[in-house]
């Protein structure tokens, strides 16, 4: 077993530097990697480029990335449902590249797989195929996307050894296992670390060859963003 | 009389069959699942990565790791899966999904799609929209046929920015079902009780109007 556990988030960041491009995991708010995003926040690393669908909350996950002003450029898919981010973005502090969510995840893939690139109809003949080399197969046209390239991907997964095996558990998987190996370090963080062997090889969501450290995760919020329910008859 | 958002869901739900897997937008598209007839099996995909998706869930049982698309809690039905986005997008992309149906600003005769982004105003991004059009077979748009200052949203052209080209299959509308068919809409029924001069007159496009266009029954 190849040991991937670091003791803590301190650890687990070593290396992160101001100007790097980084992927995070995460649908809104769910399965977002709470620890990572605080210690960026601590440790102020400025003209960060943020890959992540979006772009949290005006005072909870990448929000707070966004309100520290530590974020040059955001790479998302919808990134309503944050004051800050508008302010910033209409006023120009920010950059924004919006991308279709299937592209930006297959974008994340891509990069895990070795891909350089992919031909996708999601936006042909709209302007985010603008600039971009179109094909066609099978007379249909697709638009060439290329791979992302990042520095770190932080993950957040549900259980996790450390083997670095990971699994997560309902929506909130999402973005995270197609993040796992597509920046040059993956740092995932867990709810739960189980000991090595406790994890059933068939039901392990993502190797653990693709991430690089994981630890134990503390105090998640795990806010809900719309909290619907119906009542009892 | 024109129809309210409920109205159009139950039209829409309609067009629901038997064996359908669906993707819901957010939304008009959200209230079809409340009427789907309940002697067929259908499954509702969320893109974030739920297929079998359920109802919302009672009052203290939501869980924060289960959402839809458009990040509320809910349940899962038995026979529920969960995966990542990039095979979420596999299911849409790949053509697995039967039929998506969402909303717009806009759409146009040559089947044209506007619906994530004003000019000059907040733009909060296309989501998974552009995928599911570009993909999709069925697609079928629920909107209101005029906006909010009464100009129509069925146009001879897009005048916003484009999610998707010559895609749009079918609009159930407030007035009216259309159907986009060699670069035209043909109008296919009338709301209960509004003319087929009524509908002409909310929509800009040209519209092919041919015998007698019965009314919905809802």
């Amino acid at each position: 077993m190849i040991n991937k556990k670091v003791n803590n988030v301190e650890e687990a960041l070593v290396g992160v530097q101001s100007e790097m491009t980084f992927m995070l995991g995460g649908f809104g708010l769910c399965g977002i990697p709470e620890n990572a995003i605080s210690e960026l926040v601590k440790l102020n690393v400025r003209e960060i480029t943020c890959i992540s669908n979006n772009a949290g909350v005006d005072n909870f996950g990448l929000g707070l990335l966004l309100q520290n002003k530590q974020v040059k450029k955001m790479i998302s898919s919808y990134v309503g449902e944050n004051d800050e981010f508008e302010r910033q973005m209409l006023s120009g502090e920010l950059e924004v590249e919006l991308t279709p969510q299937g592209t930006l995840a297959e974008k994340c893939r891509a990069a895990q797989a070795g891909f350089p690139a992919f031909y996708t109809p999601a936006g042909y003949g709209t302007e985010v195929a603008e600039g971009k080399e179109t094909r066609e197969f099978d007379g249909k046209m697709y638009v060439l996307e290329a791979a992302y390239k990042a520095d770190f991907a932080f993950i957040k997964a549900w259980k996790g050894d450390a083997a670095g095996n990971l699994i997560f558990k309902g929506t909130s998987r999402n973005f995270n296992p197609n993040m796992c190996g597509a920046a040059t370090i993956t740092v995932a963080e867990v709810e739960e670390m189980v000991a090595v062997g406790v994890l059933d090889p068939d039901n392990v969501h993502v190797p653990g060859i693709f991430v690089q450290r994981i630890f134990q995760g503390e105090g998640y919020e795990k806010r809900i963003e719309q909290r619907t329910v119906r009542q009892k008859k | 009389m024109a129809l309210d958002k409920i109205g159009i869901a139950k039209r829409i739900a309609q067009e629901v069959q038997d064996g359908f897997y669906v993707n819901l937008g957010i939304g008009i598209p959200t209230l079809v699942a409340n009427y789907v007839r309940d002697d067929i099996e259908v499954e509702f995909q969320s893109e974030n990565g739920v297929l079998g998706m359920g109802p919302f869930p009672f009052d203290g049982e939501e869980d924060a790791d289960i959402i839809n698309a458009g990040k509320q809690t809910i349940t899962t039905l038995p026979g529920a899966s969960f995966f990542d986005s990039a095979m979420s997008f596999a299911m849409i992309r790949g053509k697995h999904v039967d039929l998506t149906i969402l909303g717009a600003m806009e759409v146009a005769e040559n089947g044209d799609i506007a619906n994530w982004k004003i000019p000059g105003k907040m733009v909060k991004g296309m989501g998974g929209a552009m995928d599911l059009v570009a993909s999709a077979e069925n697609i079928i748009v629920a909107m209101m046929h005029t906006n909010k200052h009464g100009d129509s949203k069925i146009l001879k052209r897009c005048s916003l920015p484009l999610t998707g080209v010559g895609c749009v299959t079918k609009v159930v509308t407030n007035l009216a079902v259309l159907e986009v068919k060699d670069h035209q809409f043909h109008l296919i029924e009338r709301a209960p009780g509004v003319s087929v001069q009524e509908i002409q007159e909310a929509t800009e496009a040209t519209l092919i109007v041919k015998g007698e266009i019965p009314e919905m029954t809802l």
